[in-house]
């Protein structure tokens, strides 16, 4: 027993330890943003102060940059989404031996190193006429962020009940019907966690970015260069604000799912307490 | 081909079949057969492009074995890569064991979530926080001064420990979640059993859980190899011109030397590696490609 009491305080100590390094980067960060130094550090702190925030709002580059990345994150939805949607409608439905080797096709970009998929890229469409930019970033973040949908709608088609769509159909329905009236709205939620992951993988993408992007510049581009050409406490009052951002969502997303659970639990019990009545309304008529 | 026609009629099914086949042959297939095809090719001006003198050759391959700088900084992004998906392993594991043996219910749930935030936050503002961390005149140098453990700054930046320890940082979430989802599935009662027959605490993660979980060891490090040989963010922030990675060289091919097909061949030497990874890696735990691709 005192063998598993160490083993437990053993635990404990490990998760402390953990979890610091894991946020204490981005606590430091953070706080770094509050020191007047001309360079990003908090040691030696010099004076507290807020006049990094000014400085980030009147950064114009980096205003430009970060519109720059909303822009091909809409571009990737827009890409990427339709045809991930497709590919998992088209491998749910696939019934040959080739099956497997298909699959890993598909699922291949997401097992290269996004660098080769930034060069090949880039190489294929130079011959076209399509140089590094806008339209190449958004090619090349779907090129594996449709995979990543693909796998995404493609777990809650698992759980689909098929005979639904069977149903519409016999019932007089038209392929288009069935497919607006019940598939779609079925993978609805799937398709909207597809959107966000999609979002958010090209907002932080910076491997594969950087060699499709010709003369633009987005966010995570911009920060790099800073950070390698001199950078200011400015990109930690950004930092922070994108953390506070991100904490936020966690938080509300933990408090909604927390919400939900308990609705079902509510619901669950309020349907044991109909059916104890129906049960004990039942009992004197049959008595 | 016949059930999608049934289900979703010809106008569905030829949108479906289109986007399909659009994605796979002209975004992923193409464009990997045209950069090797580019890599075989000697750099040519454009006038002379398909011309006599545009035969195949492995001239761009063998730059690499004759070059011994670029040798060397191969050779040495494949073992610190390695040390990488070792050191994020070793990290890792305590933590997806408890997460999915030990921790239950809401607690685990909110562990996880823990867990993910950081990763919600850029890859390049995670290293930059490092890049601050392990400044000459950074937080972590004088906290080991003033505990004692060193008399003078380290210079992480300028070697390859500053890359190494940001890499272990940024790829964990890729680690800990196929040791977890791996773990999970074991059955408790196994490890009760286990304790209850007298095995110590090693041999149960050796014999029981860490067997149970090796085609999530396998994808664990498969995922982390994989983004630590091929990635550009961490060295260009927390490397220094003397501890070069790899795809910086690449880079270096496209944009300073100007030569794509030396940096095609380059590129597709660094894929290569990577598949000899997971391969090796099939082989050592011996696991299928249907394993790791869940």
């Amino acid at each position: 027993m005192s063998a598993q009491r160490i083993a437990d305080v053993f635990t404990r100590a490990y998760l402390g330890v953990f979890f610091l390094y894991l946020f204490l980067p981005l606590i430091v960060m953070g706080v770094a943003t509050f020191n007047s130094s001309r360079f990003p550090t908090v040691t030696p702190w010099q004076e507290t102060t807020l006049k990094w925030f000014s400085a980030l709002a009147a950064d114009n580059q980096m205003w430009d940059a970060l519109w720059t990345s909303f822009a091909v994150g809409l571009g990737v939805i827009l890409v990427a989404v339709p045809i991930g949607v497709a590919a998992a409608l088209f491998l749910s439905d696939l019934q040959t031996r080739a099956k497997p080797f298909i699959y890993g096709v598909m699922v291949s970009p997401l097992l290269t190193p996004g660098v080769i998929i930034g060069i090949s890229t880039l190489i294929f469409w130079r011959p076209y006429g399509i140089t590094g930019g806008y339209l190449l970033m958004v090619l090349a973040q779907s090129s594996f962020i449709a995979a990543y949908v693909m796998l995404m709608v493609m777990a809650r088609m698992q759980r689909f009940d098929r005979t639904l769509e069977e149903a519409a159909l016999d019932l007089g329905a038209t392929h288009l019907q069935t497919f607006r009236r019940v598939t779609l709205p079925y993978l609805r939620p799937s398709m909207l966690a597809a959107c966000l992951i999609a979002f958010l993988q090209s907002f932080e993408n910076y491997n594969t970015t950087i060699f499709v992007r010709g003369i633009d510049t987005t966010l995570t581009v911009y920060i790099a260069s800073k950070v390698r050409t001199g950078v200011t406490p400015a990109v930690n009052a950004l930092g922070l604000i994108l953390i506070s951002v991100t904490i936020l969502a966690a938080i509300v997303y933990e408090i909604r799912r927390r919400r939900e659970l308990a609705a079902t639990a509510a619901a669950a019990a309020r349907a044991r307490a109909d059916e104890k009545a129906e049960i004990a309304a039942a009992v004197p008529a049959t008595a | 081909m016949s059930v999608l026609l049934q289900r979703y009629g010809w106008a569905l099914t030829s949108i479906i079949v289109g986007l399909t086949v659009l994605w796979v042959v002209v975004l992923v297939v193409l464009p990997q057969i045209t950069m090797i095809d580019y890599s075989l090719r000697p750099n040519l001006p454009l006038p002379q492009r398909d011309g006599p003198n545009d035969v195949l050759t492995w001239a761009n391959y063998t730059t690499l074995a004759g070059n011994e700088i670029h040798r060397t900084i191969f050779v040495k992004t494949i073992w610190a890569s390695a040390l990488v998906t070792f050191l994020t392993f070793l990290v890792c594991y305590p933590i997806a064991y408890h997460l999915a043996q030990v921790a239950t219910g809401p607690r685990a749930a909110l562990l996880v979530l823990l867990l993910i935030i950081p990763f919600w936050i850029n890859e390049i503002l995670r290293t930059f926080a490092w890049w601050i961390i392990l400044a000459y005149s950074g937080p972590l140098n004088i906290a080991l001064m003033a505990l004692g453990f060193i008399d003078e700054p380290i210079r992480y930046l300028s070697g390859n420990s500053g890359v190494i320890i940001g890499m272990v940082y940024a790829y964990i979430l890729f680690m800990v979640f196929p040791l977890y989802n791996a773990m999970e599935s074991l059955d408790r009662n196994q490890i009760e059993a286990a304790r209850d027959l007298g095995a110590p605490v090693w041999r149960i993660h050796w014999r029981i859980i860490a067997p149970h979980a090796k085609p999530g060891i396998a994808t664990g490090c498969i995922m982390t190899f994989m983004l630590a040989a091929g990635s550009y963010a961490v060295p260009a922030l927390l490397g220094s011109p003397g501890s070069r990675w790899f795809t910086e060289i690449i880079y270096n091919w496209f944009f300073e030397g100007g030569n794509w097909n030396q940096g095609a061949a380059y590129a597709f030497i660094l894929l290569i590696l990577c598949i000899v990874f997971i391969f090796a890696m099939m082989r050592v735990f011996r696991v299928g490609l249907g394993d790791i691709a869940k």
